[in-house]
């Protein structure tokens, strides 16, 4: 049965620089990257040597735990480059690109006539397997894994995310070819969660054979995870499956036309954007040539993905495997008198979840923020701050206390299978304490998943 | 602001790694305390979220502050005003200002010196930054004491209440019992003499007997022994006379910042319209309080049990425990229904003490104080509860399955 979920609980974080909906122009990007850091809990094993070609859609690496699990080349190519960190860890898989895109080609198929094993053969074979994301612990989907049901969130929630009604606007075919394909997987249902303000585009409206769902209220409402402990909250043992709204779309058409087609729409946003807007451009490809031109001063974080749980990266750095945005939002690291703009000051252009800055007299405001803590780590103190923005029926405060200690148990008990650390995102942002809430959400998942399977 | 942070940045530089006094290198806790109230660091994120929100420990217990200057003006007032009117001088608004101000401002002076020198030399001893705990309590505690209180206890209590009660449980966040209560009980049971009768609520009244520093409740429990039957027999028997609105507005003897009912209400309006200040706790503790005194009115079998429950809230300490003690987010129960529970048995206790317990008229600080202490019962229970929830979710799903 279709459900309707009220969030109240959340914080929309008002930002300056939210992209406008017209499509930009971009250089292609000659060289690109894959990311084995974009996939969580995950031990590359390289599938290519530096030097050999590979086309769009042939394999990279694969997941040493896992192996069926693939994550293919974006584009055509040659490997110029295996990046590597400490000790030898692998970050980055850099290709030449061609000038036109050659695909591994594969037959054109309809995933409604085939079985779920050959649907799922086809996934892991075409390297779409890795866009399916599973709960618990948001890692990529294990192919043993017999989800109870599949969830495809319609909309982003997070500040300056883009806007799946427009990126998605005319793909209606694709999408429902997408979501053909997650119906084979599952012996439950497929929802699909539309916020009842945000999603009126036919592509949503219209897909078919699909629960859909109706969600209000403001951020995390559009997390997966918030979504699926609303609908059917997820117990210890059971799986279920994920797959962003984008992905959907590009596993559709993968099956239609028979070819990996990375190419995506990207929101371009962030204070320190001119002229923030959506670009066309392929995952993995060089982020200098989305920002080209149209970055104000110097000094800038620049995030592959959203402010709140995206990467950092260079400069020069490559759109994350996940990322459907990137945002430009100024380095905070000068000391502020406190007088002016730190603890004491007016705080006209701070941006707080309750009302101890002036700010919260002008409702309607958007921030530039930076990237600055304001303030010191501390000891927790403050209570009930993560409850408010935190909309599940789970003890935030005592769930990171409990992963703290590393009382595997307590964690069981109080609900880690449920969350994410995208979901204590806000709780992150909110906190008087500075808590690395998410980082330390990531450990708990990290050693349960070790610990428990 | 360039030069002061380049100042710090010298200051630091003999501390640092390779500095002329690196060995004692524990001062730069202290030197980044100073730094730190001054500048908000350059400390960029690093993990998660890449913006995080305006406020800071800082910005909040700062506010705290501020909510409770109302009280400690008013008091510095007060404290003149009873000392006048009972030796029945007329005196300017000035003169009565300045007794308080000359009183209160040492014992605020000694708070904040002992306490936040004993809190930087943990901090130094331990290598942590120092945390701003003590910047809330150290102007609670001037606020409930009596005004004549002699300093050198005050600064025991101060010492005693921050060492045993706070750094041995490993500093700010970690307390159990609320730090400036837990120093206000050490005075209490250390020095009774000092902290109860009729002698020492207003300034000069254990030197001068013209003064009777009676306070209202020592008053009303005069009445539970049966000595006088009903708030005008109280009158008559103690000769004070305190009208309601005295009572709200402040103009009766007590601990410095207790009185004014007003002055805590702006105090509670900061917080609650700041978000800082929990409105469960104060609303449930008012609610409590109010049903512990409407089930004794209904009874009334003595005078004190008589007392209007309305007119309990704004006699003594209760509205200021309720708004700047219970509310103390480390003590206090830390889930939304816990905090309801912790709310309501302070008033319900606070009041209840008050009637019963022969030995001292006021309730509330023994109330918080024994609250504290089962704040993490509470919450264990609450938390107990959503774990059976999901315990049972499970339980409910495999026996579908089977």
């Amino acid at each position: 049965m279709s459900k309707d979920i009220k969030i109240k609980k959340g914080l929309n974080i008002p930002l300056e620089g939210e992209a406008d909906k017209v499509l930009g122009t971009a250089e292609r990007s000659s060289t690109f990257v894959v990311k084995p850091t974009d996939f969580k809990n995950f031990t590359p094993k390289l599938l290519v040597k530096e030097g050999e070609e590979v086309l769009a859609g042939s394999p990279l690496f694969f997941n040493k735990e896992y192996p069926d699990v693939k994550v293919g080349s974006p584009v055509s190519g040659e490997v110029v480059e295996v990046i590597r960190g400490a000790k030898r860890k692998i970050l980055g898989i850099k290709i030449l690109a061609d000038k036109e895109t050659r695909y591994a080609e594969f037959a054109a198929a309809d995933a409604a006539s085939m079985s779920g094993e050959d649907v799922k053969q086809r996934l892991l074979d075409q390297c779409l397997w890795a866009y399916i994301k599973r709960r618990p612990y948001g890692t990529v989907a294990r192919s043993e894994d017999k989800p109870l049901a599949i969830y495809i969130s319609a909309f982003d929630s997070a500040p300056l995310a883009g806007d799946n009604d427009y990126i998605l606007h005319g793909k209606e075919k694709e999408f429902q070819a997408g979501l053909e394909v997650l119906k084979q997987l599952t012996d439950g249902k497929v929802h699909l969660n539309l916020h009842r303000q945000l999603n009126t585009d036919a592509v949503f409206k219209d897909a078919k054979g699909v629960e859909i769902n109706w969600v209000s209220g403001p951020h995390p409402s559009g997390n997966v995870g918030v979504q699926i402990h609303h609908i059917q909250p997820l117990n210890k043992g059971e799986v279920v499956f994920a797959v962003a709204a984008q992905d959907v779309a590009l596993i559709g058409s993968a099956f239609l036309t028979g070819k990996y087609d990375a190419s995506r729409l990207v929101a371009l946003g962030g204070s320190s954007v001119k002229a923030p807007k959506y670009f066309k451009t392929i995952q993995g490809a060089s982020i200098s040539t989305l920002l080209e031109g149209n970055v104000e001063g110097d000094n800038n974080r620049i995030i592959s993905g959203n402010v709140l749980t995206g990467t950092k990266v260079a400069a020069d750095g490559n759109l994350g495997f996940f990322s459907k945005e990137v945002n430009v939002i100024p380095e905070g690291d000068t000391a502020k008198f406190f007088l002016t703009e730190g603890w004491a000051g007016p705080g006209l252009a701070k941006h707080s979840a309750n009302r101890s800055y002036f700010s919260w007299l002008m409702p309607s405001k958007k921030y530039d923020l930076d990237t600055n803590t304001n303030g010191e780590a501390r000891a927790l103190v403050v209570t009930g701050q993560y409850e408010s923005v935190f909309p599940m029926d789970i003890y935030p405060q005592h769930l990171l206390k409990a992963i703290m200690i590393g009382d595997i148990e307590l964690m069981e008990n109080l609900g880690i299978y449920e969350v994410d650390d995208e979901d204590f995102a806000l709780c992150e942002y909110v906190c008087t304490s500075k808590t690395a809430a998410q980082q330390i959400v990531r450990e708990g998942l990290e050693l349960i998943e070790k610990e428990c399977g | 602001m360039k030069f002061l942070h380049t100042a710090f940045q010298n200051a630091k530089a003999p501390f640092e790694e390779g500095g002329k006094f690196e060995k004692y290198n524990k001062a730069l806790t202290a030197i980044d305390a100073f730094e730190t109230l001054m500048f908000t660091p350059e400390e960029v994120t690093h993990t998660g979220a890449h913006i995080r929100d305006g406020i800071d420990l800082k910005r909040t217990m700062s506010i705290v502050i501020l909510a409770m200057v109302p009280c400690l003006l008013f008091g510095m007032y007060n404290a003149g005003y009873q000392h006048f009117s009972q030796l029945g001088v007329d005196a300017s608004f000035w003169e009565m200002f300045q007794i308080g101000l000359v009183k209160v401002l040492p014992i605020v002076v000694v708070s904040y010196g002992v306490g936040l020198g004993i809190e930087f030399g943990f901090a130094m001893y331990k290598g942590h930054s120092v945390e701003e705990g003590y910047l809330v309590t150290g102007m609670l505690i001037p606020l409930i004491v009596p005004v004549d209180i002699p300093l050198w206890m005050l600064a025991i209590s101060v010492a005693f209440a921050v060492v045993f009660c706070k750094e041995v449980f490993g500093g700010t966040g970690m307390n159990i019992l609320n730090v400036a209560l837990t120093s206000r009980a050490f005075l209490f049971f250390a020095y009774p003499t000092y902290m109860s009768g009729d002698k020492i609520w207003v300034h000069d009244g254990m030197t001068n007997d013209a003064i009777s520093g009676a306070t209202i409740l020592g008053d009303l429990s005069a009445m539970k022994d049966g000595l006088v039957k009903s708030a005008d027999g109280m009158i008559q028997f103690t000769g004070a006379s305190f009208s309601v609105s005295d009572m709200f507005l402040g103009f009766i003897p007590g601990s410095v910042g207790e009185t004014s009912v007003l002055a805590i209400l702006i105090g509670a309006a900061i917080l609650l319209i700041t978000g800082i200040g929990s409105w469960r706790i104060m609303l449930s503790a008012v609610i409590g309080g109010g049903t512990m005194g409407l089930i004794f009115n209904t009874f009334g079998s003595n005078g004190l049990m008589q007392f209007d429950w309305w007119q309990h809230m704004i006699v003594g300490g209760f509205a200021f425990g309720v708004v700047f003690m219970a509310t103390d987010p480390v003590t206090a129960a830390q889930t939304n229904k816990g905090k309801w529970i912790y709310g309501f048995l302070i008033g319900f206790m606070a009041i209840m003490i008050r009637v019963f317990n022969p030995a001292y008229p006021e309730g509330i600080m023994l109330a918080i104080l024994f609250m504290n202490v089962m704040a993490p019962l509470i919450d264990h229970y609450v938390v107990e509860g959503n774990i059976k929830k999901r315990l049972k979710r499970l339980t409910v799903k495999t026996a579908a399955v089977n």
